[in-house]
């Protein structure tokens, strides 16, 4: 790792006020440690956001949907977020039990690893990232792979979930890196079926739509016979073809449709 | 003699108390005063030409020492091949230099051209990275098929890519071409033996301290033979008098065969110790373990079956293009052939075996053996095909096997690849796995997966193997540049407990609680009262160090004959004291009895006299009680086992599962059936790896593709299911003191093999066309291949 | 350079860090601590596992400065208080569940985290769990065998052999 300093404000506010120049946000530290450890960053100063007590912890707001703040521990959701099953059994299977003690949901989103699972959460129910400074809704934040709509030194304090009717989430991993070779979060809601899709594009979390409205239609696992996906676009490595990645879309979204029902 | 605790006891390890509290002492656990640190500069492409170095800018940065490339050590030796091979037509293979820092060329991705020793470790990455190194990008090798076709050579100075092409048994040749041109029934079957990351968790690491004073040097470093990395580094790399170097393997964490080898950063931190007059310590980070460590297998083989309408074997026919990387690593040139090639009979009697092994360089990481070296790679390639002749012949593959089994009665039996195997019974074997798979329940089982809409199939392989190999007078007949013998020192302390100086090296297979049972029990004592000295060249005889499954069957061999001349020497002392003849004196359960009388002398007077030698007949007996033996077997011992494995395929998916494992083997005696078992479990694990989930892969321009853990898959806990393991067959072997035969490799041996054919009887099952898929059977490759 | 103090099984420890000070690296140089290990660059062998404030982290990936404060757990201080191994390590010792040692401390300290949440497992729910602990050695048979008998389960019945 090349030098830097480490700054552990307490606030909101101050870790703002500290995310000037070459700083960078530390979440979890879970893909930032290592990817420092390769040298491929190199920031002055690392803003940790593991001790800002106002940005930690599961609720219930007022509209009836679930907060996270944004230094909420993966270990965490898991636990506390019961309210809405499908969001709490996908923290519980991010990484392993000693990265989801650290692992955040804002360090998770902002990096947007094109194979993590928060991405597909956030998007398929149809989150609201909550910033410093501002709002994004679910559709408007993810920018293809690593890329977000967060500007310089903003930081994501809170993830706002609207709780889903019927909602799961089925991931089927690299061998390897346990990450998400292919991971679909189908979620029920009163505007109709959303269709999530992490760790297959080269674009990143993406929305099924023709699923979602073949599911929207008819609710069952069945209305997505006849159904394909293109493999244009999809993630082709040692690990899988692109058309095998597609096939797995259909694969998952299939069985989360008949898990969530 | 110990009721508990002698042989066959299933003792608990004495030395897991310091590995569970965090008192082990590996490599980088030893830090000394002033200590510095190297780090390396390598090669970010395959093939490069080094045009020029310039080292000005890191020599000025921070903390830093000295910096070396290759032009330090151009005058000094480099790390040979340890077997010389000959090819079919008698040259001898070719075998470029390997040096200790690349000089002119780059070969591998990975490939060290300088280091830098500074203050700390992040002070010499800093450096590093400082440093101005030119290196003109020529195009990779590596294909082996394009390798010897192309002339493009990895090193220029051969002008081939070819190390050798080597025929066994070259004067079978003709007669195996006949009979498959005749046999009534030919399998063929293509298939790769991928290439394998060893990946023991304890990264290499070395660290070197030099004594001006006297010009001496010791090296700690993670080593499977601290004896053999001296002998290298004194006798070709560095010139290191032997007498002026202590190779100290203290606790190492896990080997698997990729620290056996002498390496390049062992070399260097010995000169850069004696240049900045300091210890200097490099550890490798788990990238440089991918791209450094010498990985193993990575074969392409045709294999051809002919056998008769009954399925009777007439002959194999193998050809092979086995890698051997950049360089040969010193046992590279071994595996493929005298472990791989003498192996290819199987466990049947054939009547006629040929196999050809042509040897490529490419712009890879060295390949050299890895757990079971070669064996695997023979036993895959035998029970792949004949699982594929039984499918095409339609005969049951327990059936097939046992049609054509050496039978009991025909041991000793001389194979047509060359091996005498001296004992086994295969057949009881496959009685035995037969009993534990419960196949009359199978149809039910393969049922209940159905229902669950899953594929599910049972693979059965046979295995033997060869382990200890030996004896050094024939393997140097062959080709070998060392012996395969092995020593130990027997030291009885005045007061009647043991130090016992072994050249075996002890990194997980249990030496330390082992060997004392063994010595306990043939001395009549506590195995507690003695202690095992291994891996430290300045306290131990000599040795040829722990790979092979060789331990118990060479070193502890030697130990057995040390003891032997303790009991034979004791024996004297304990016939002065008696005040009888040596002849009349007999020892059992501790103690030296005069026949036919009650008069006694236990095990600890004796030792006590020999120390304290008043009233002893200084004229005939020495004083002391120590005994040294070397031991050079008379053959390779012959493990050999059964195993059947039942999978689950998801065919939505490809996702392949394992139900069960069953492992029967015939490792000999067993002297301690935990650890036998322990063994054999994680052989499984690695085999089973290598089926699923395992495989190094270079793109074309020669970069890894899979040199970290997020992508090369590491077996995991739930990728494995309780094996079930059944050691009651037993032929010892006859040419070993203990019957002793190995088991340390027969798990990464046997399973292969008996996955895949799992796996494909799965697909048959579900009215797929597969007869084979490569490894690692990925969801991914599993799912096309029904496609 | 930073200051910090923290309380490494049981003692206040305090020394001075720079930013980029791994814990493990703290923990192993600083302290002299060497039975925590490293065995990868990626957080994923897990030989590094220990307990700060009392959950299983992975000690390689966390920085020294950011366990200021807190309370650490390693493989040295688990034995118990007469120095005999605690329950689990006993049951590693027992079993087998162990051999080249490299990989052990991180699994005795996943499977302290274990059991403290789920004080009797099932075989699946202790894979599971040790996803991000890699052994090498022992193809995790009598690991997780180990971990079943710590927690008062019987494992007579365990694959026979």
């Amino acid at each position: 790792m090349y030098a830097f300093e480490i700054e552990r404000p307490e606030t909101v506010a101050d870790a703002a006020a500290a995310l000037t120049g070459e700083a960078q946000a530390l979440g979890g530290g879970q893909t930032l440690i290592p990817t420092l450890k390769q040298r491929l960053a190199s920031p002055e100063k690392l803003v940790s956001l593991a001790g800002i007590a106002e940005m930690k912890g599961v609720c219930t707001g007022d509209d009836g949907r679930l907060c996270v703040g944004g230094a909420t521990t993966h270990a965490t959701v898991a636990a506390e977020a019961g309210s809405f099953p499908a969001l709490a059994e996908l923290a519980s299977h991010i990484g392993d039990p000693a990265v989801r003690n650290r692992g955040t949901i804002g360090g998770s989103l902002a990096n947007n690893d094109p194979a993590a699972c928060y991405p597909a959460a956030v998007l398929g129910a149809g989150a609201t990232i909550v910033t410093n400074t501002r709002e994004i809704a679910a559709d408007d934040f993810f920018d293809g792979m690593f890329t977000t709509a967060l500007n310089e030194g903003e930081i994501i304090t809170e993830v706002k979930f609207p709780v889903a009717q019927k909602a799961n989430y089925q991931k089927f991993v690299q061998p390897a890196s346990r990450f998400a070779m292919v991971g679909v979060f189908v979620a029920q809601t009163a505007e109709g079926v959303r269709v999530a899709v992490t760790g297959a594009s080269e674009g990143g979390v993406f929305r099924w739509s023709e699923a979602e409205a073949a599911l929207s239609a008819n609710f069952d696992a069945s209305a997505l016979d006849g159904l394909s996906l293109d493999a244009d676009g999809m993630i082709g490595d040692l690990h899988g073809s692109p058309a095998y990645r597609a096939h797995l879309v259909k694969v998952m979204t299939g069985r989360a449709v008949k898990a969530a029902a | 003699m110990p009721k508990d605790g002698g042989i066959g006891a299933a003792t608990t390890r004495r030395e897991d108390v310091r590995f569970l509290t965090g008192k082990g002492t590996y490599t980088d656990d030893i830090q000394r005063f002033g200590q510095a640190a190297a780090v390396f500069a390598r090669s970010q492409v395959a093939n490069g030409l080094i045009k020029s170095i310039d080292t000005s800018a890191a020599a000025a940065m921070p903390g830093v020492l000295a910096i070396f490339t290759g032009d330090d050590f151009v005058d000094v030796g480099g790390n040979p091949a340890g077997w010389l091979i000959n090819s079919r037509d008698g040259e001898p293979m070719k075998e470029p230099k390997r040096p200790v820092l690349a000089h002119g060329k780059v070969r591998h991705v990975g490939d060290a051209y300088a280091a830098v020793i500074a203050e700390t470790a992040e002070q010499a990455r800093d450096a590093v990275e400082a440093i101005e190194a030119d290196i003109e990008e020529l195009p990779a090798i590596v294909d082996m098929a394009a390798a010897l076709a192309g002339d493009n050579y990895v090193h220029d100075e051969i002008e081939t890519n070819q190390c050798f092409d080597w025929g066994w048994i070259e004067d079978n040749r003709a007669a195996v071409d006949e009979a498959i041109k005749n046999a009534p029934h030919v399998t063929t079957l293509e298939l790769v033996n991928n290439r394998l990351v060893p990946n023991a968790v304890e990264p290499r690491s070395s660290m070197a301290e030099y004594n001006a004073s006297d010009d001496s040097y010791v090296l700690h470093t993670t080593s499977q033979n601290p004896h053999l990395t001296r002998l290298l580094i004194s006798a070709f790399v560095l010139g290191i008098p032997e007498n002026k170097l202590t190779v100290i393997a203290p606790d190492v964490g896990g080997g698997f065969g990729s620290k056996i080898y002498h390496y390049g950063e062992e070399a260097l931190v010995l000169a850069a110790a004696k240049k900045v007059g300091r210890p200097v310590r490099w550890t490798a980070d788990r990238t440089e373990s991918f791209l450094t460590d010498a990985h193993g297998r990575d074969h392409v083989t045709k294999i051809e079956l002919a056998c008769d309408k009954d399925g009777k074997f007439l002959a194999f026919r193998t050809e092979t293009m086995a890698n051997v990387g950049a360089y040969l690593s010193n046992f590279s040139t071994a595996t493929p052939t005298f472990l791989h090639g003498t192996l290819m009979a199987g466990n049947y009697t054939v009547p006629v075996i040929y196999t050809n092994v042509k040897a490529v360089f490419t712009n890879t990481a060295p390949v050299d053996a890895y757990r079971g070296a070669g064996r695997p790679e023979a036993t895959f390639s035998i029970e792949r095909v004949i699982d594929k002749a039984a499918r095409e012949l339609g005969i049951d593959p327990m059936e097939i096997r046992r049609r054509n089994f050496i039978k009991a009665d025909q041991f000793p039996y001389a194979g047509a690849a060359g091996l005498e195997y001296d004992s086994g019974d295969y057949h009881a074997l496959m009685d035995k796995l037969e009993q534990k798979v419960d196949r009359a329940g199978f149809a039910a089982r393969r049922a209940a997966s159905e229902a669950k809409g899953k594929l599910r199939g049972l693979g059965i392989n046979t295995y033997v193997e060869a382990c200890g190999i030996a004896p050094s007078n024939l393997v140097g007949v062959l080709g070998s540049r060392v012996g395969l013998y092995d020593a130990a020192t027997v030291r009885v302390n005045a007061t009647g407990n043991l130090a016992i100086m072994v050249g075996a090296h002890s990194h997980g297979q249990g030496h330390e609680t082992v060997f004392p049972q063994i010595v306990g029990e043939m001395l009549g004592i506590d195995p507690a009262s003695i202690e095992i000295v291994h891996g430290d060249t300045s306290k131990i005889p000599f040795g040829m160090g722990t790979y092979g499954s060789r331990s118990l069957a060479v070193c502890g061999s030697a130990m057995v004959r040390a003891t032997e001349k303790i009991i034979a020497k004791a024996s004297k002392i304990a016939a002065h004291m008696l005040e009888a003849s040596a002849e009349d004196v007999e020892f059992a359960d501790g103690a030296f009895t005069v026949k036919g009388t009650d008069k006694s002398v236990g095990f600890g007077e004796v030792a006590l006299k020999a120390y304290i030698p008043h009233e002893f007949p200084i004229e005939d007996i020495e004083p002391g009680l120590e005994e040294t033996a070397f031991y050079d077997p008379a053959n390779f011992t012959y493990p050999a086992g059964a195993y059947a494995c039942e999978v689950e395929v998801d065919p939505d998916t490809g996702q392949v599962s394992i139900e069960r494992f069953i492992a029967v083997d015939d490792v000999g005696n067993v002297m301690n059936p935990i650890i036998v078992q322990g063994q054999i479990h994680g052989g499984v694990g690695q085999g089973v790896g290598q089926a699923l989930l395992e495989g190094a892969v270079y793109d074309s321009e020669g970069q890894l593709l899979t040199g970290s853990y997020m992508d090369y898959t590491m077996p995991r806990a739930a990728d494995l299911p309780f094996v079930e393991i059944d050691n009651s067959c037993v032929t010892p072997c006859t040419h070993n003191p203990l019957g002793v035969k190995g088991c340390g490799e027969a798990g990464a041996i046997g399973s292969p093999a008996t996955v895949v054919n799992a796996v494909v009887d799965a697909l048959q099952s579900g009215g797929k066309d597969v007869t084979h898929i490569d490894m690692p059977l990925t969801p991914g490759r599993v799912w096309a291949a029904m496609q | 350079m930073t200051d910090i103090s923290m309380t490494v099984n049981g003692k206040a420890v305090s020394g001075s860090v720079e930013g980029r000070t791994l814990l493990v690296d703290f923990l192993r140089n600083d302290l002299r601590l060497t039975g925590t290990h490293v065995g990868c660059d990626t957080s994923q062998c897990g030989a590094c596992v220990v307990h700060v404030d009392g959950l299983a982290v992975k000690a390689c990936t966390m920085f020294a400065a950011e366990a200021d404060g807190a309370e650490v757990a390693t493989i040295e201080g688990q034995a118990n208080a007469d120095g005999s191994l605690n329950v689990i390590q006993q049951a590693f010792q027992d079993h087998h569940g162990l051999q080249c040692g490299f990989c052990t401390p991180g699994m005795v300290m996943s499977a302290a985290a274990l059991l403290k949440d789920n004080p009797k497992p099932t075989e699946a729910e202790i894979r599971d769990y040790l996803e991000g602990n890699i052994c090498r050695c022992t193809g995790y048979h009598n690991i997780v065998k180990a971990i079943m008998a710590a927690s008062g389960q019987d494992v007579g019945a365990i694959a026979a052999e």
